[in-house]
């Protein structure tokens, strides 16, 4: 072989390696919507903190390459960098760990002040189940049907770690589909408000929440996973994880735990959690009918758990006196994307009254929506896996 | 003090002690062969009478120092050897000893053997020799490559949860693997067959939904409630007043949030009045000029001292 011979044949090889060899059309259509993702995380503010890891994550997943090379670059390829941060969203830890950071950020109050609000939370997860009906029609297999329909409780976290116990084949493209309808909650949810709320309900105004002592604060965390547990004991990750954070926030003595719960660990987590859910729409996997079906089912989901949430307040409304009449626009924030669902609430009402603030209303359902879907995920789980 | 730790301790002490002994208790006798002539091979290439071990519990579980034994009276006849990492038994997972009688064989090699044609005792004891964890009797009428075993892997008590199985299909003979096949999830599967459009599903995880938050709701309506209570004594205390006549029953318009926010601000406005703050609330740019993070003097080596 002479020397020329020597170089193209190694030059050859290399060419086989390079992303432009591997490349087929998928891979540049997964690449498309990680751009499509970034852009909408960028430009139009879309939930970036999730969007920009995912989107950037798509595109680390996407960049072909020479699978049989045995480089251990691939994120399914065992003992790969990729594969072993990976591991926290298919052995379902990371989840937990989001769920703690949130407990610590989230304050209770609007609900512990209003408990009856907990119950429009209840009423949103009836979008989990009616696209669990939807995706039995379909053709899917119960644990799968189950897997999808958890979109509907527009919680991510939750999503992945379902359906990474019930599904761990569909958890990509569900994972996505979770969080790109969050990120669509402001173009979703206000047609639907408006569609089943009369003028007259847009305009009912709320009394404001009383204060809530500091005790009953503390107390919520306790009793609220001791109750919700002892009810679904499938829901401990999550809801174990969720009140944990609560009272590291709320005790008073563990300032610094709640700081790095609801920022630095939440962070790094999300960081990863993000990215790696991206980089793991590897197109091969990715692109099939079965992705469409389920973000066609994420979509019909989430228009259900809104619209349940709607029409509840109004059939609630039917049994409670005019002054403690609940304001319908409230209702959409029983799905879990907090608190961006209860910012809709809180927008929708000041275009239709200025003086209406609908925010800390809206937070109690919002809040007993993360409680909710993590309930009906422990009901998933629990009947299923 | 003292009395308390020592009684916090002891009570600690017979509470893990209780978790052991019932771990211990997850290790069940899953599966016998008497007569081994065309069935698994040891290690060493023979075919003998052989025991499976199945680990019950949801975590791995130790088995060294545990006895195994085919006499009610001798409870510490093999004891499981110490220091041998196959002896921890995975999750759910199954362990086989050979009852060829020669221990010098290895861990999984015990000092007895089983006899065909008559009953056979087999007895597992825990670390004290007395606590019995596991029994069964293989009954005699067991031939020549046939197993006695658990229908369901570590499930049941008594003769009625086994069988006699001779490798045909459905009694299957599996050694260190589950006694039941399954290809199928159970839970799956009867809800594809009994609940097909999922309405079953939907009615039953709804009201577990409602009810979980329902109750959550009620209690905290009950714990409002009280707190209320409390807070209005606690206001009548401090008006000295009844309870039934605060401040608030006589002027109820007066304590909203928003009016009592905008009292506040008409005050603050009027007297300009502050305490004592430490920061302020300001729209005015606040830039800091300095900060040791930019000094290039950090980034410089020191002066040499003379």
């Amino acid at each position: 072989m002479s020397f020329s011979d020597f170089l193209l044949q190694n030059l050859e090889q290399f060419w086989h390696l390079t992303g432009f060899y591997n490349a087929t059309w998928q891979h540049f259509v997964m690449l498309a919507v990680g751009l499509f993702f970034i852009w909408l995380a960028i430009k139009k503010d879309f939930e970036p903190m999730l969007l920009v890891p995912i989107g950037f994550g798509m595109l680390i997943g996407n960049i072909p390459f020479n699978a049989e090379a045995g480089l251990e670059i691939g994120i399914y390829e065992e003992g790969s960098v990729l594969n072993i941060l990976y591991n926290g969203v298919s052995a379902g830890w990371y989840p937990p760990l989001i769920f703690l950071g949130i407990g610590a950020m989230t304050d209770f109050t609007a609900l512990i002040a209003n408990p009856k609000l907990m119950l429009i939370g209840a009423a949103a997860q009836f979008g989990i189940f009616g696209a669990y009906m939807v995706a039995l029609l379909l053709g899917f297999a119960p644990d799968q049907a189950g897997a999808i329909a958890i979109i509907g409780g527009a919680d991510g976290p939750t999503a992945i770690f379902l359906s990474s116990k019930l599904a761990p084949n569909l958890m990509g493209a569900i994972a996505v589909s979770a969080y790109s309808y969050m990120a669509l909650v402001p173009v979703i949810q206000p047609p639907i408000m408006r569609l089943f709320t009369t003028k007259k309900e847009r305009l009912i105004k709320m009394k404001p929440a009383r204060a809530v002592a500091q005790n009953e604060k503390i107390i919520f965390p306790i009793v609220g996973l001791l109750l919700t547990c002892f009810v679904v004991p499938s829901g401990i990750p999550l809801l174990g994880m969720l009140f944990f954070g609560n009272l590291l926030r709320e005790c008073g003595v563990c300032t610094r735990l709640a700081k790095t719960a609801s920022n630095a660990l939440t962070d790094i987590v999300t960081i990863l959690l993000g990215m790696t859910v991206g980089a793991s729409t590897q197109a091969s996997q990715f692109l099939t009918a079965q992705t469409i079906g389920i973000f066609a089912l994420g979509f019909m989901a989430f228009i259900i758990a809104s619209s349940s949430g709607v029409l509840f307040v109004k059939f609630f409304n039917l049994f409670l006196p005019k002054e403690k009449k609940i304001n319908p626009l409230i209702g959409n924030a029983g799905v879990s994307a907090v608190p961006m669902s209860a910012r809709i609430s809180n927008n929708l009402g000041l275009e239709y009254d200025p003086s209406n603030y609908l925010l800390m209303h809206a937070m109690g359902p919002n809040v007993a929506g993360v409680i909710g879907s993590a309930v009906a995920a422990g009901v998933l789980l629990g009947f299923l896996a | 003090m003292k009395k308390i730790i020592f009684i916090l301790l002891t009570v600690l002490s017979l509470g893990a002690a209780q978790v052991s002994a019932q771990s211990r208790k997850a290790l069940k006798l899953n599966e016998i062969m008497v007569v081994n002539e065309n069935n698994f091979i040891d290690d060493y290439g023979q075919r003998t009478a052989w025991i499976e071990l199945f680990n019950s519990n949801f975590a791995p579980l130790e088995i060294s120092s545990v006895y195994l034994t085919d006499d009610p009276n001798n409870t510490t006849k093999y004891p499981v050897p110490l220091g041998d990492v196959n002896t921890e038994i995975p999750t759910r997972q199954h362990v086989v000893f050979f009852a060829d009688g020669m221990p010098s064989r290895g861990t999984f090699h015990v000092n007895f053997t089983l006899t065909p044609g008559q009953d056979n005792w087999i007895g597992i004891y825990d670390a004290d020799g007395k606590t019995l964890i596991d029994s069964i009797t293989v009954p005699a009428s067991l031939t020549a490559d046939q197993t006695y075993a658990r229908i369901e892997d570590g499930k049941g008590t008594g003769t009625e949860a086994w069988e006699i199985r001779n490798g045909s299909n459905g009694k299957h003979i599996t050694p260190s693997s589950a006694n039941v096949i399954r290809d199928t999830n159970n839970k799956v599967a009867m809800f594809s067959e009994k609940d097909e459009n999922g309405f079953g599903m939907t009615i039953m995880a709804m009201c577990i939904v409602f009810s979980a938050l329902l109750l959550l709701s009620i209690c905290f309506y009950i714990i409002s409630k009280i707190g209320a209570n409390a807070a209005k004594r606690k206001k009548a205390e401090a008006h000295g007043t009844n309870l039934n006549e605060t401040p608030r029953d006589l002027h109820p318009e007066h304590d909203s949030g928003e009016v009592i926010a905008a009292i506040a601000m008409a005050l603050h406005q009027h007297l300009d009045a502050h305490d004592k703050e430490n920061t302020v609330l300001t729209f005015t740019k606040a830039k800091r000029s300095y900060s040791p993070w930019n000094s290039k003097i950090y980034t410089l080596r020191e002066n040499p001292r003379r």
